[in-house]
């Protein structure tokens, strides 16, 4: 249906056009998902910008032809374009909070294409916006109907947008990252929809992403671009049984796995290369494993190895002979010492404040009496979807944000309450790692001067330089990266500064914020790589917050599941992720998309989304979505229950 | 030549202080390559250029006007010497015969003749009725009908010498060796891509702008100095002063106003600013509810208040003044320092939000979880990641300043009377329009001197904007 064919499109930078997207060719057939999977700064994204005709103003089409059904949509003129989008081709975003008009009503929003493409007008388009809101799986879609943005959650937002990509009836719908912003159950639920969706309607999809298990979930075809280039092309199953090119088999290989625990993780060396200086051979040639002499003269031909798969690729083996990886053997058994870090009972509650003498009206649970304990050179994961207040709880462990009650105790001294001269100490043994390596490092100071600030701030003395060489050392960095700024680095490099700067001070816990949810497969191995080797020979604890459970079976020592502000299960990892108790875990470790062909197994479906924190559900929390919950859930917090010495749920059922 | 006595005026200072700094943080900035990157991209903007050029036409015009000087009077010798009470500046002296060839009263542009008839007595004659010839404007001409010969032979060959200078200025630009360690660059055929790179606007520093702005420049003010010693070009006054020297001397004023206020408002709103928005709480409060009711009273209101209680005290205490200059001056300064008091509402609402931005950011609290003070972490990360807003807030208010001095002058609470202004000259002007038949050329030519200072103001506050805005880029 869909047919791309040698696609060109670069962006103007002064004189010349630096080409994001070189030659790419691929089709889609009616009723086929064909997933464009890659890093980012890969031309994902802007390939589909291309088709819908929507490149940014220094976007250009350099050569190629797109054709939808014979029609060649690179040469009609905008204003026959404009009868196309949304009418026979649709496309959903990334970002549902940006995606959608907020000073409009949903309706006035489907309606617009309605109107457009369908002529509908009145009780008639109504009538049609219902039923595509019922279709999309909004509850009440009458009161819905006449509801604004930001009055939805982010899922809700999400089924919207795709209810308006809908309403043209198109035959083609392009999903540029469509669940990379919302939570794995959430994620789940759309995953469903748009799968169930495309058979219904016998709908093309060009589903864009980065992560393999949503490949593995949805797609039937799959092309994998490297640097503006296709590399590969195969069918689902051979994707995952037999990769053929050594990039696709290094993205698997950086997959962080249970099964690769202890191990280090194989990693891609090197960057992709800059727009402005594409090499004139194969464009992985700098960080092949298989690289041979050819690969940098010539950029290789595209080749069919089977029927419907095809590489762009000199080299002709099969099998993955990437070295085994070399075994880190971290995970050495620390004898139970007596904790590094005691929390009990931590609450953190923001006031809401309304009204002219801004009275406190209520209050947000962000964090309302967790407790936990890590011990030293352990790594304790905290998981939770967005919003649960795990951020929070690192933030009042390090007494960024004051408690409003609790305790911490850090190496056997109490901080909650301490004045600023014991919290100067206390501030050695514990720093923390941001999720954002772009937001994290101060554009206008140098690496170096970012890296002393923490040994000059704390008077940790020495020679400062010597320190922030051996630590650009320590984290794999070239020792006159100090003098350079941060906008200089890639986002792995930026986050290995980061990790730099909070070892400067030698503290003895790290709190660990998401640090590899911002960055690629590839560099997120790098990254874990680095904290277990500094794990090794430093003997620091991490406090690893992530919703990622790929990082956490891979890196973690103990697990503390948070929902709505409480820990709802904890223990040792192997214990919480092979016999999780709480239905909450168990729904999560079932929606999280496994990068394998037999990923598919049971998967239970939460319905709706984790409620606001200012007004919690009464008894336990999740009641409202959980699929086993009786009369007792919905009357009284469950009080935490023992499953084995180490493993703890707070679950009725379990007790 | 008599001996003279430097006079230093407080505003003198000021502009001279101003100008170091300016070449200070010019120096600072070559050091910050973030910094001195934004720089660039200002430099490649043509218009941002091209109005630079102007600005700096301008602000050399007011350099100028910025070193005084009292001439000593002829004495008996032995005697003390004694100094005119005429307080002169360089440009006085350079433009000399402007500033004293004064005609009775009006006359229009390049005129030869009076604008308004006089009684004049013929012997034999009687009394007639006419306009008399000017005494200066023209007087070298024994034929007044020679006049629009003369004015046109004389403009021609001030263009052609502008022509010529401006031809020596590119040839110099055009063999100007860019980047001497760029391996690119063709040297063996260096003058010649020069020229090709140049007129094709290739190079990085956007030459071609600055050029053709400096042919304009050229183009106009050569034919009219060269005009100005014999005709009055924008006509005169009242009283007849040659409009071209009051707007000459209109442009110091303006230039001071817009800088100087800055200088006196900048430190408040940086620093309210900022304290609001890191410390939040009662500080956050206190510093909004300063700033809510000092913008709430109506601003014209709150400077004529001002303005007047000065006026009283300059007048009741005259010992103060050497000269009438140095208490024109001290108006001038005084009138800065209100407008300064009043308009740092804008910049510091402007701050105060971005740093409440900033402080939620993740290296803000990765130096708060090293304990690092607050001072510090206003000093180290907040301040230099304000500063591409401090730079635009700078350069957009210079010429609602401009604009604001002219609108106070004319309701009579801008500058000494005595003091030239556009704002004074427009207040002239009210009563020259009303009258028969109109005297247009005064109002005209401070509009226009106005309106090319202002847009090229404004247009160089949207280059900066665009190179320093993150957003932009």
């Amino acid at each position: 249906m869909l047919h791309v064919k040698d696609l060109r499109l670069g962006f103007a930078a002064g004189q010349r056009t630096l080409l994001a997207v070189d030659g790419i060719s691929f089709t889609i057939e009616r009723g086929e998902t064909f997933a464009l999977l890659g890093e980012s700064g890969c031309g994902k994204s802007a390939t589909a910008q291309a088709l819908m005709r929507l490149l940014p103003p220094a976007g250009r089409i350099v050569g190629g032809s797109v054709s939808l059904d014979g029609e060649d949509l690179l040469v009609l003129p905008e204003a026959a374009m404009r009868g196309w989008r949304g009418r026979r081709m649709a496309m959903i975003f990334q970002e549902p909070a940006t995606s959608l008009n907020p000073v409009l009503t949903v309706g006035r929003q489907i309606g617009e294409v309605l109107e457009r493409h369908r002529g509908l007008r009145g009780a008639a388009a109504r009538e049609r916006m219902l039923d595509l809101l019922r279709q999309v799986g909004i509850a009440d879609p009458e009161r819905r109907l006449d509801e604004y943005p930001f009055q939805l959650s982010g899922g809700m937002k999400q089924r919207v947008m795709i209810a308006i990509a809908l309403a043209g009836e198109p035959e083609l719908l392009i999903a540029d990252e469509p669940t990379t912003a919302l939570d794995v159950t959430v994620q789940a639920q759309i995953l469903d929809l748009l799968a169930r969706l495309q058979v219904d309607r016998g709908m093309g999809m060009l589903l864009i992403t980065h992560d393999l298990g949503v490949v593995a979930r949805m797609a039937q075809r799959i092309g994998v671009m490297y640097a503006g280039e296709l590399v590969e092309v195969a069918s689902r199953e051979d994707f995952f049984t037999t990769p053929r090119h050594p990039y696709t088999q290094a993205l698997f290989a950086a997959l962080p796995e249970v099964s690769r625990r202890g191990t280090a993780l194989a990693t891609i060396p090197g960057q992709v290369p800059a727009l402005a200086a594409m090499p004139a051979g194969c464009r992985f040639a700098e960080r092949c494993p298989q690289v041979m002499p050819v690969c940098r003269e010539r950029s290789p031909e595209w080749r069919e190895v089977a029927p419907g798969h095809a590489l762009r690729c000199h080299w002709q083996g099969a099998a993955s002979v990437l070295e085994k990886a070399a075994d880190l053997t971290v995970d050495r058994q620390i004898e139970e010492k007596t904790g590094l870090l005691t929390v009990d009972g931590l609450k953190v509650h923001f006031p809401i404040r309304q009204g002219i003498l801004q009275r406190t009206v209520g209050h947000v649970f962000a964090v309302d009496g967790v407790s936990l304990a890590i011990a030293p050179g352990r790594t304790l994961a905290l998981v939770g979807e967005s919003g649960c207040g795990k951020t929070t709880v690192g933030k009042a462990l390090l007494q960024l944000i004051r408690p409003s009650a609790g305790s911490v105790r850090l190496g056997g001294r109490e901080l909650v309450g301490a004045g600023a001269r014991e919290l100067r100490a206390a501030r050695r043994q514990a720093q923390m790692v941001f999720q954002d390596p772009f937001a994290s490092l101060n554009p206008r100071l140098r690496v170096g001067e970012i890296i002393a600030e923490g040994i000059t701030a704390l008077g940790v003395g020495g020679d400062a330089t010597a320190t922030v060489a051996a630590l650009l050392r320590q984290v794999g960095l070239p020792t006159d990266a100090g003098e350079r700024f941060p906008h200089e680095f890639s986002g792995g490099q930026r986050q290995r500064i980061a990790i730099a700067r909070a070892l400067a001070v030698q503290p003895q816990l790290l709190v660990c914020d998401e640090p590899t949810s911002a960055l690629d497969v590839s560099v997120q191995a790098q990254i874990l790589n680095l904290l277990k080797t500094l794990q090794a020979e430093l003997g620091v604890a991490y406090l690893f917050i992530t919703h990622n459970f790929a990082v956490v079976e891979y890196l973690a020592h103990d697990i503390a599941v948070m929902y709505l502000g409480r820990i709802v299960e904890q223990g040792r990892a192997e214990e919480v992720l092979g016999r999780p108790r709480h239905p909450y875990t168990q729904a999560l470790l079932s929606a999280v998309p496994v990068p394998r062909l037999d990923g598919a197994g049971q998967r239970i479906h939460l319905p709706g989304e984790t409620p606001s924190p200012a007004k919690p559900p009464a008894g336990c929390h999740f009641h409202p979505r959980c699929p086993q919950a009786t009369a007792l859930c919905r009357e009284r917090y469950p009080a935490p229950t023992a499953v084995s010495p180490t493993h703890t749920v707070n679950c009725h059922l379990a007790a | 030549m008599n001996g003279f006595q430097i006079v230093v005026l407080w505003s003198d200072v000021l502009v001279w202080l101003l100008l170091a700094s300016g070449i200070g943080v010019g120096v600072l900035i070559a050091r910050s390559p973030p910094l001195l990157a934004a720089w660039r991209r200002v430099g490649a903007s043509r218009a941002g250029m091209a109005s630079a050029t102007v600005l700096l036409a301008f602000l050399g015009i007011g350099l100028l006007d910025s070193l005084h000087y009292r001439v000593a009077l002829d004495g008996k010798p032995g005697e003390k010497t004694q100094y005119a009470i005429e307080v002169l500046s360089l440009l006085d002296a350079l433009v000399g015969p402007l500033r004293t060839e004064n005609e009775k009263t009006y006359s229009a542009p390049f005129a030869t003749h009076l604008y308004a008839k006089e009684t004049i007595e013929r012997p034999g004659q009687g009394t007639l009725r006419e306009f008399p010839r000017l005494r200066f404007g023209g007087s070298h001409l024994a034929e007044p009908a020679a006049a629009p010969a003369d004015i046109a032979a004389t403009a021609a060959g001030a263009a052609a010498l502008a022509v010529l200078g401006w031809l020596a200025l590119v040839v110099l630009v055009a063999n100007r060796r860019e980047n001497p360690g760029d391996p690119t660059v063709d040297r063996q055929n260096w003058p010649k891509i020069g020229w090709s790179r140049l007129w094709r606007g290739e190079t990085v520093f956007a030459w071609n702008a600055v050029l053709l702005t400096l042919l304009l420049i050229l183009l106009t003010l050569l034919p009219l100095f060269a005009l100005a010693g014999d005709y009055h070009v924008f006509g005169t006054d009242k009283v007849g002063q040659d409009v071209l020297y009051q707007i000459l001397k209109s442009v110091r004023t303006a230039l001071i106003i817009g800088l100087v206020t800055t200088l006196v408002m900048l430190p408040v709103a940086v620093l309210l600013g900022i304290v609001a928005g890191y410390f939040r709480g009662w500080v956050d409060d206190l510093i909004q509810y300063l700033y809510t009711v000092l913008n709430s009273i109506p601003g014209v209101l709150l400077i004529a208040a001002a303005v007047l209680m000065m006026q009283v005290v300059i007048d009741t205490h005259p010992q103060w003044f050497a000269t009438a200059a140095e208490r024109a001056d001290l108006r001038l300064l005084a009138l800065c320092f209100i407008l300064g008091i009043t308009s740092w509402t804008g910049l510091c609402r402007l701050l105060r939000g971005e740093t409440l931005k900033l402080r939620e950011l993740e290296y803000i609290q990765a130096a708060q979880a090293f304990g690092v003070s607050s001072w510090r972490i206003i000093l180290r990360h907040i301040l230099p990641n304000l500063m591409h807003i401090v730079i635009i807030a700078l350069v957009m208010d210079f010429s609602g300043l401009v604009l604001a001095e002219a609108v106070l002058s004319y309701v009579g609470i801008g500058v000494d009377p005595t003091m030239t202004s556009f704002g004074t000259m427009i207040n002239n002007a009210r009563m020259e329009l009303g009258r028969e038949p109109v005297v247009w050329w005064s109002l005209a030519a401070a509009f226009a001197a106005m309106f090319i200072l202002v847009l090229a103001a404004n247009l160089f506050a949207d280059a900066v904007r665009d190179a320093f805005d993150p957003r932009a880029a």
